[in-house]
Formats: C-alpha cells, structure tokens, sequence
C-alpha cells in the first residue's frame, strides 16, 4: 500500500505571519507596510538627488540608508496638534518619519522644487526642512544640534498637560558634538522635574567628510545617559524589527513612566553628506532596503514580482509629484515679508506681518 | 512709586495673572533668589534653570511651541552670545515655517554698562539684537515704560527681547504704575522679599495692577524744542533730557528729545517729523561704534532727508574696544558721559548750517 504523500500541505505552503529577527518578531503585515514606506522613501530620496543634478532643484540633503529606523519612528509617533500628542523635533535626514507618519510624497517634492505650494516652507528651505503643526512637527533647522535643547520646552509641557504625549527629538552623531545634546540630557533629568523626551540619535559614523571614531572616545553615545540616569539602548538601524521594538521599548518609557529614554541606532549613510559631496552612492555600507528584501524573500513573505510592484508603484508615484510640481506657481517677490510676524494687538507698526522697515 | 525694575516684576505679576504667562525662568530666577536683580521675586510661575543659556532660550521655544507663555531671563546680556544662532532660529521659525507657528516668548536681559561691572557684565547688546530680523526689541528707560513695554512684550505673539538698562534698574520712577500704591515704603513691604531667615516663608502681597501697554514701535518725545533732533533709550536717554534741561537752562538751546523704547520696530515717523522740524540729528547710546544701531538711523535719515538737514547728523556712541575695563578710568571714559552728551548734544544744536 503506498505510504500516504507527505509533501507540502496547503497549511505549509501559505507564507509565514510574522518575521524574525533574533528573538524579535513582527507580523507579516507590518513588515509589508514598513517594506513599502522603506522603498517610498529610498526612490522619494533618489528622485530628489536627481533632481539636485538635473537642474530641477539646487541642494539636496536626506537620509538614504536611515529609512528602516525612521519609517518605524514616524509609524510610532501620534499624530496630532497640541501637547496630548507627540512632538517631533528632527533634523535633516527623516523623510522616512514623515512618510511613516503620512505625508504624501508630493509635499517633500515640493520643498525640494521650492514651490510656492510647498506646505512646509513655500520654498523657502531645503528639502527635509519640515514644518507641521498640525502634526506637531516642529520646523527643522540645518543647524545640526538645536532640535536637542528645544525638545526640553514641549516635553516639559507635556508633563504639566498630564496625558501620555511624548517628545521624540533626533540628530546625527556628529549633533552630539554640541553642548545642546548635553543641555537636552540635563534638562530632561532634573530630579523631580523628569521629561518625557525620547532622546533619538542616528549614528551613521561621519559628520560630512569627517569619521566619528576619530572625534568620540566613547564607544557608544547612549553611554553618555548613563550619568543622567536616563536608560538606552544601541539598535542595529538597518534592521526594521529591531528599531521597531527598540522604539517602542522608548515610546513606552517616556509614556508611562514620564521620564526620558536614549536609543542610538547604528545606521548608513549610502549617499553622502548631501549634494555638496556629490550625493554618489556609497558601495560598502549596509543597505537596509536590501537586506529587508532579502529577508522577505528568503523567508516567503513577499515575492520577487510584489517587490518589484511596490518599487514601480513607488517609481511612478513619485514621477507623477514630480509632473505635477513643475505645474505649480513659484515664489514671487511679493512673498518676501510674508509670516515673519503674527498679528499683534501691540505692535503699532507691524500690526499684521512685516512689511518692511518702518514707514 | 516703583523702581524701574519693581515694574518689570510687576508687569510679570500681571501677566501671570491675566496675559497667560506659564513660566518665567531663567538662572536664579526663581526662589529664593527671585533673579540676581530681584526682577522676579515672588513670582508663582519663576522656577530656576540649570546654568545653561543655550537650554534657557531652547526650552523657552519648546514651551511656546507647544502652546505656552514663556519669558526667559538671560542673567546678563554678555551671556547671551553663546545663544545667538537660537536667536536666529526663534527669529526666522515662522518665516522659514511658512507661518505655521507662533514664537510667543519674551527673553529679558539686563544690558548696559554703569554698575561697574567690567568685561562680562556691561556690554550693550541692541547691536547684535537688532539685526535679529523677526524678534522685536525693547528698552525702557522709565518704571512705567519697563512696565508697559513687558506687557506688550508678553501679549505680542512674536519673539520680543526686553533690554533691561542695569544702570537704571533701581531708579525710582516719576509716573505711577496704574494700581501701585502712591506710598514707595508701602510698595516695597508688598513685593520685596525680606533679607535673611524671613525669606523662606515669605509670600508677596500684588497690588491690584492695571493694564497699560506701550505699543511697540511707538516712540515717546520727552522734551520738545526747536534747535535739534536727540534720539536715545535705555541709559543713555536721561542723560540727554538732563543735557537738554541744562543747555535750555544755560545756553536757550531747546531739543526734541526722543525716548525710542522700541528699537524694533522703530517709530520712524516720530523721529523723521521732528527732523523736519529741526533740521539736525544726533542718536545717542552706550554701545560701541563698530557696528552701532545708531548708524542705521543715520543711514536713513542721510538716505532719505538729506535735503531736509541743515547740520551734519551724528551719532554718540561708546569707544570700540573689547570690553569696559572696571577701573572707572576705564568706563567713564569708554561710555559715553553726561559731559559728552552735552558737548554732542550742543555742537549738534550749533554747527554752522
């Protein structure tokens, strides 16, 4: 009698619910959703440097190689106005934030064309320069270190406020040169005045042309919160299911005990500084777009022919905010003083906006 | 009547209760000091900082950011050059943020020299804050100016630099802060916090203080006469109506003395009618030449009546050296001096036309 067949069953076949990584898991569908806003952003960042060539637009700065930490940072954050939701305080390389938190592709083309339209600056800054408030995005600053000795004033409101609502403030490693990542450190531990504020750091390795390991002694920057009594961690960044825990480790911190947390995600930098180094892809460092894929591959959650569709989807979407922004107006000098002032009830030559010097 | 920064305290009293302030903070700002100048005794929302300027203003932008009042102190402006690209960010947040958010903080700062303070306690600082494009600064040289420029500080929306003239601080003022009471002795038993043991357990007594704004960018002609134009604030500005008061006295010369008290925005059309008048022009202050606020003023008025002027204008300033050197032979003679405000103010009335 043959023996009965024992290959796969229908049960076997179906891919697998959830993704490992070491003893960290995430379900198959999030790994599908952060697998998209990953490759949204990288094309979103590869667009925007051709831009930065073609003419289309001048400079160009972002965060290719830091999508897995921050898509899983922007996916975490709740969105909303006002202290019962979280603010961010970020710096130039987190595209991959406001794209986990829903912002369409076509807003951060429109920084990056400086259009009239662009909601975060009306051409006014660089790309990545972002400005919600309906979202609690605290306008973003080239100057690397500012964000960290902000976060203090909107996490301390927070607290005062009592719901849940947490600062997540984040820089590169070259920012914590600066005296103000110790001033957010300090700030935010206080005895007795403890502040939700989760403390953010990408450790990519360089501050432009110059590597980390010649300016830190220290072997991690968490260490340093060590002092503050303010706990951390160091995350592999290029891994989407270790940020996503680590994050939440953070989120869960700051919300229910009030008080900050420290993670330093180890991360790339796979096209430079930005533009004024030439924005060339980098060959030896890690691709976390890349590695994910292969996982997702390697363990059946998608196919070779969906990651393809999500890279085509994701190529064509951003074409057509390309299309569309060279449609849309430019400033003009008519737009020069507008929004330097509020309106003031005191004020009795700028009643409205600036409109110049004194008449 | 109140010392001119009694009034600040007050006005900061006022805006605790009915202008929203939530904090007001800053080194030594709250108890048991109540700020190194006593500017913020007694205070319900004066809480101390660590000693760290760069956190002071950023934790100021974080609090207004999200949703809060806040008027932060920098101890003295000499140490406010560490924070000066924070300045730049506060200043430039809305425009660059496509006018999303407001800036609404006050940061107050005692500035000037005259309290022998030598090199880090004396510098003047309206020539770094006026280039500041998107704050509006402020000088009172009066208590009930300092009272009514702070309380349209605090309502105004936008970042506002409140230039305290340390020299000035406890001179008394001649006009009554609307609710102060008339008696000086009485005013101070209810808002000085006592010396010694007796502090921990005090607690102030307001008086019940009004509303009274001085519009910003609205200037204040403070004697008026015919043979020149002098404008100044902060320190420098009683010198110049005890200069006038004595050359009208001695020599019958008469000025337009004008008070600025609001550096920006400047009140433009006060200082440009009494030049039509006058047809001379000296601005005054204590900072040093190179490169002073006042020769924006002069750039204007040369720019824009040239024709109109019958003298040539100028402008009285402090030496451009590094610093003020605390022998008095180095002040009085680095800043300018009453008997340099009335040799200025005199060739300005009398230079040949």
């Amino acid at each position: 009698m043959p023996t009965a067949f024992r290959g796969p069953t229908a049960a076997t076949l179906a891919p697998p619910a959830e993704l490992w990584s070491r003893d960290e898991m995430l379900p198959a569908a999030r790994c599908r959703e952060l697998h998209r806003l990953m490759v949204r952003c990288r094309r979103l960042e590869e667009r925007c440097i051709k831009m930065s060539k073609s003419g289309e637009a001048y400079f160009w700065v972002g965060g290719p190689g830091e999508e897995a930490f921050n898509t899983c940072l922007g996916m975490q954050l709740r969105r909303g106005e006002g202290p019962a939701y979280d603010y961010v305080h970020l710096h130039y390389r987190n595209p991959g934030v406001l794209l986990g938190m829903g912002m369409p592709v076509l807003d951060h083309v429109r920084q990056m064309a400086m259009t009239l339209t662009d909601p975060h600056s009306m051409g006014r800054n660089f790309v990545c320069h972002y400005s919600k408030r309906d979202w609690n995005v605290i306008p973003v600053t080239s100057v690397i270190e500012v964000q960290y000795v902000m976060a203090p004033g909107t996490a301390l409101m927070q607290k005062r406020s009592g719901g849940d609502g947490v600062t997540a403030v984040i820089g590169g490693d070259a920012g914590t040169h600066e005296g103000d990542f110790a001033s957010c450190m300090i700030w935010s531990s206080r005895p007795g005045f403890e502040l939700p504020v989760l403390i953010l750091v990408t450790n990519n390795g360089w501050g432009i042309s110059t590597a980390s390991e010649t300016q830190h002694a220290e072997k991690s920057i968490v260490d340093r919160g060590k002092a503050f009594g303010i706990p951390g961690e160091v995350v592999d960044g290029n891994d989407p299911i270790a940020s996503w825990h680590a994050l939440s480790r953070g989120f869960r911190h700051c919300r229910t005990r009030r008080k900050p947390y420290m993670i330093e995600a180890r991360v790339s930098r796979l096209h430079g500084h930005s533009s004024s180094s030439g924005a060339a892809r980098v060959p030896d460092e890690d691709d976390c777009v890349a590695m994910f894929e292969k996982k997702l591959l390697d363990r059946e959650l998608m196919t070779k022919e969906e990651i393809e569709r999500v890279h085509t989807e994701a190529i064509n979407e951003i074409e057509e905010a390309v299309r569309q922004v060279h449609t849309e107006p430019r400033p003009t000098a008519a737009d020069v003083y507008t929004h330097t002032y509020a309106p003031s009830p005191v004020d009795s030559v700028y009643p409205e906006d600036y409109t110049g010097l004194p008449a | 009547m109140a010392t001119l920064v009694q009034a600040v305290r007050l006005a900061l009293h006022y805006g605790e209760e009915h202008l929203g302030v939530t904090d007001v903070f800053g080194e030594d700002v709250g108890p048991p000091l109540g700020g190194v100048f006593t500017a913020t005794q007694g205070l319900k929302t004066a809480w101390n900082s660590p000693l760290d300027e760069r956190g002071i203003i950023g934790t100021a932008m974080g609090i207004a950011y999200a949703g809060g009042r806040p008027v932060c102190e920098i101890q003295f402006c000499d140490y406010g050059f560490n924070i000066i690209d924070l300045m730049k960010v506060a200043g430039n947040q809305r425009w660059s943020g496509a006018g999303q958010f407001p800036m609404p903080i006050v940061l107050m700062t005692p500035s000037g020299s005259g309290i022998r303070g030598s090199l880090y306690h004396s510098h003047s600082f309206e020539g770094w804050a006026t280039r500041l494009a998107g704050w509006k600064i402020v000088m009172p040289s009066t208590a009930l100016d300092a009272y009514g420029l702070m309380l349209s500080a605090i309502l105004d929306p936008n970042p506002v630099m409140v230039l305290l003239p340390k020299a000035l601080l406890r001179v008394r003022g001649e006009q009554q802060i609307p609710g102060e009471p008339e008696n000086e002795d009485e005013l101070k038993e209810m808002i000085d916090a006592p010396v010694g043991a007796a502090r921990a357990a005090w607690t102030p007594k307001w008086p019940d203080v009004k509303p009274y704004f001085v519009p910003l960018g609205q200037g204040n002609r403070v004697r008026e006469g015919t043979h020149a134009t002098v404008v100044s604030y902060g320190r420098m500005l009683p010198l110049c109506t005890q200069a006038a008061d004595q050359l009208a006295a001695e020599q019958g010369l008469t000025f337009d003395v004008i008070d600025l008290r609001s550096l920006f925005p400047y009140d433009w059309p006060l200082i440009r009618d009494s030049i039509l008048k006058t047809g001379r022009f000296l601005v005054v202050n204590e900072d040093t030449e190179v490169t002073n606020f006042g020769e924006h003023l002069l750039r204007r008025v040369i720019e824009e009546l040239f024709y109109d002027l019958i003298a040539k204008p100028r402008v009285l300033f402090g030496k451009h050296v590094p610093g003020i050197g605390l022998n008095q032979a180095y002040e009085t003679n680095e800043v300018p001096q009453l008997a340099d405000v009335l040799v200025a103010m005199r060739d300005a009335a009398t230079e040949a036309a």
